[in-house]
Parts: structure tokens; sequence; C-alpha cells
């Protein structure tokens, strides 16, 4: 069985008649060939496969496509690209926030959904803040600053 | 996961009947236990009713001596609703410490409470405010809701609309978080009404439960001194590879006395 569900990603419209059990990071990374965005665990813990869900992180591997009827998705490819990167993704090259980069797009979506959703932004809250993301490189002591650093931007 | 229908009801009415019509029906609300449940197969429904458009099961608002919230609220719109931090600020500071900003962002207080999980934590606050559940069907008190280890009274079919939660002098919520999953290893909520106290205690045994020693001895003397040597039954605890029945049985009391510390 399959069932339209109407959608958009990263600002175009990307409705499509999808299998109900379909993950939406399948929908990205399968229908859409959208690969940014990772799958590190499947099982909820990992945030290498977040997204934004009309501007909120949200883990793509548990959801699935069709809850995300009349939703607008983006993804790390929607925020910048090599040419115009967007402050976060600047930020993190700069401070070395990322090592193997598998978990860094989901860092980034959600370190964006941080800025916006907290005031202050000491290294407590950013580190409480991106519990739901998991890097076995860097240690994360660069990920706090990368977000340090972008947040003044964004801010300005 | 196996394949299933999907069903996007608009009302309540319609879920309802949508399930009845069902083999083996089961609602969604933020997918956050059922989806990773249906992925490892220990769920399996043929059809999902997704009770996300049902928009009369969401929000906050204040009623004379309670606050009420619709089943899918999520716990991010709990954590961060003014209306809280001044009516029940231990219900939003509980709802900002479930999972991470991920979760919070997409699951509900209705999902978490039907679910019963041992180590949920909005148990707590419903058991230890004394709440009214309010379902499609009827009214039902705190102290009857949950049955067990993910059983409530709840029947088949039922929808869960929203909660009544009764203002309290007085409340707070401290938990000792699983750290990597943040689950409740264990968590202690405590409230204070008019002299009396109510003590729910979740992560330590199947499901949520009252310490009644402790409420007993705190409504006569408030204050963490006063339960300092209360043991509570070992026999009764959760033992699993996160901690042993008797360091839960232990952590109760020390969690109820760093939370009647922080309400002194
Ligand atoms: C990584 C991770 C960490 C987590 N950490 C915590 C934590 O620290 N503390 C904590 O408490 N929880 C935690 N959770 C669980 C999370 O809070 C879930 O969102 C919640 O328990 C279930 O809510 P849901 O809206 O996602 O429900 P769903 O998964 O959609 O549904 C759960 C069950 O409830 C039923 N149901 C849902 N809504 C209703 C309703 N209104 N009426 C009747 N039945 C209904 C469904 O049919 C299903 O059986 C965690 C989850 C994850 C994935
Ligand atoms: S792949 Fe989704 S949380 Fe790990
Ligand atoms: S950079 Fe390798 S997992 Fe984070």
């Amino acid at each position: 069985m399959a069932i339209k569900v109407n959608l958009k990603v990263n600002g175009e419209d990307a409705s499509s008649v999808v299998k109900e059990n379909t993950l939406l990071v399948d929908f990205l990374r399968e229908n859409l060939r959208l690969t940014g965005t990772h799958v590190g665990c499947d099982t909820s813990q990992c945030g290498a496969c977040t997204v934004h869900m009309d501007g909120r992180a949200v883990k793509s591997c548990t959801v699935l496509a069709v809850q995300c009827e009349q939703v607008e998705i983006s993804t790390i490819e929607g925020i910048g690209g090599a040419d115009n990167l967007h402050p976060m993704q600047e930020a993190f090259r700069e401070c070395h926030g990322l090592q193997c980069g598998f978990c860094t797009p989901g860092m980034i979506m959600s370190s964006i959904d941080l800025v916006r959703r907290e005031r202050e932004l000491d290294e407590d809250i950013i580190r409480k803040g991106l519990d739901g993301n998991i890097c076995r490189c860097t240690g994360y002591h660069n990920i706090v600053r990368s977000v340090q650093v972008a947040a003044k931007k964004m801010r300005n | 996961m196996y394949g299933f229908k999907y069903h996007r009801p608009q009302t309540i009415e319609e879920a309802t009947k949508i399930f009845a019509a069902c083999e083996e029906g089961s609602y969604l609300a933020g997918g956050h236990t059922l989806l990773p449940s249906m992925k490892q197969r220990l769920a399996a429904p043929t059809d999902l009713i997704d009770l996300a458009d049902i928009s009369s099961m969401r929000g906050i608002r204040e009623e004379k001596d309670c606050v009420v919230i619709g089943a899918l609220t999520k716990h991010e719109e709990v954590a961060s609703s003014e209306l809280l931090h001044n009516a029940i600020p231990s219900i939003a500071d509980l709802a900002g410490n479930i999972g991470d900003a991920q979760v919070r962002n997409r699951g509900t207080m209705g999902g978490s409470i039907a679910n019963s999980d041992p180590a949920a934590d909005y148990p707590s606050a419903v058991l230890g405010l004394g709440a009214v559940l309010v379902s499609d069907k009827r009214e039902i008190e705190a102290d009857e809701f949950f049955l067990g280890m993910f059983e409530t009274v709840l029947e088949e079919g039922e929808i869960l609309k929203e909660v009544r939660f009764p203002k309290p002098e007085a409340s707070v919520y401290k938990k000792f978080p699983n750290p990597a999953s943040r689950y409740a290893v264990v968590g202690v909520f405590v409230a204070r009404t008019m002299g009396l106290v109510r003590v729910a205690i979740t992560g330590a045994g199947p499901c949520v439960f009252r310490a009644r020693e402790i409420e007993e001895i705190l409504t006569k003397d408030f204050s963490a001194e006063a339960i300092r040597n209360v043991r509570l039954d070992a026999d009764l605890m959760n033992d699993d590879m996160h901690a042993s029945a008797d360091y839960r049985a232990n952590l109760c009391v020390v969690m109820a006395q760093r939370a009647v510390r922080e309400l002194i």
C-alpha cells in the first residue's frame, strides 16, 4: 500500500506517494537522494539523523514520512552550500568542531535549533542542549566552541 | 518495521470509530515510544491512527484551581509554557528534562501517561499532584489510573484527552537520570497542599506508586531529617543492569530528601 503525502523539503515541494512504513530519513535519503542526513543508530539515540520539522530539531529516524503532511522539512543541504556556508557550518569548520564528520549534519541542525531556543548559551546549556547528539571523535570541546562562535554571528 | 494502514482522523469520534473497525489498531501521538517498538517488532499494529490533527487535544489552559494540559501537548510546549512556570513550575521542569531536545519536540504528555513505562517521568506528576485524567468516556482519578508495567485502566480504544492538574502550594520533581537514556532510574515527585503531602515515585517499581510511609512522616514533620531512616521494601523494586533493587530502594529516600530540601 502507498499513500500521498504533501510536504516541502528545503523550500521546495516534495509531495510524493510513499509506503506507510517509510521513515522520514529513508524518504530523504532514498527518494530525494539528500544523503547529508545520516543514520547512526536507527534507535533514536544518536541524533545523526536530525532535521528540522517546521523549524524544530527532530530525529528523522523516528518520524514516519506520512506524518509530515503539510510540514516543512529542512536538512543540512537546505541551510547552506559550499559557497555560502551557514554561520553554524562556518563555525564548525573554523573551530574544528568535527573530525570524521559523521555526526556533523545532525550536530549542526540541533545546534541551530538550540541557538533559536535558548537565550543564554553558556557551556552547560550547550552541552545539555546537545544531549541528543552523540559524537565519537571530537570529545565535544570544539563543538561547544563552534556553537558559541556561531551563536554570536547568528545574533548579530 | 512491518507494514500497516495509516489513518488521520480529524475528531476523537472519528478516531474511536476507526479503532473499533481495525483488526489491531494503535493510536499514534509523538511516536517516540511506539515507532521504536515497531522497529524492534515488539509492536506490530495493523493500523496506525494518527491523532495529530485533533487540535482539541492540544494546549495548556488555566482554570480556577487547576491547570489543564491536552494529551497531545508536546514535552517542549510544556517545558516552555509561561503559564505553567507561574502556576505549577515542577511540571514544566519535569518536561524540560525528558530525554533530549529532539525527543521533547515530538513526544507528548498523553503518550507518556498512556504508555505507563516504569521509568517515565510524567506519571509521577499525575500521581503526585492527584490529577484527574479525562478520556473520551470518563474521568479517572490518578490513584486509580496506573495498574502496572505498561498497564493502565484505559480500555481498548479509549483515548486520553486531557489531564487536570490541581495547583499545589508547592511541588518539585527530583530525578536521578540514567546517563545514557535520561529515563528515571528513580524520580520522586513531592507535592504539598494545605498541610497534606503526596509523594509519588517513578523508575523504582513496575509502575509509579505513592510512598505512603514517607507521606505520613512528612505530613507531620516536613523535613529531610525526618525521613532519613525510612527503609522502603527492596522486594518491590526493579532490579536490572542500571541499578539493583537495594540501590533503588535507598535512592528513593535520598531523592525524596533532596526534593524536601528544595521545598523548604
Ligand atoms: C531517546 C529517547 C529518550 C527518552 N527519554 C525519556 C525520559 O527521560 N523520560 C520519559 O518520561 N520519557 C522518555 N522517552 C519517551 C518519550 O517521552 C515518549 O515521547 C513518550 O513516552 C510517549 O509519548 P509519544 O507521544 O511519543 O507516544 P507514542 O509513541 O505515539 O504512543 C505511545 C503509546 O501510547 C498510546 N497513546 C498515545 N497517545 C494516546 C492518547 N492520547 N490516548 C490513548 N493512548 C495513547 C499509543 O497508542 C502507544 O501505545 C524517551 C524516548 C526516546 C526515544
Ligand atoms: S539514526 Fe536517528 S537517532 Fe540515530
Ligand atoms: S566527528 Fe566523528 S562522530 Fe562526530
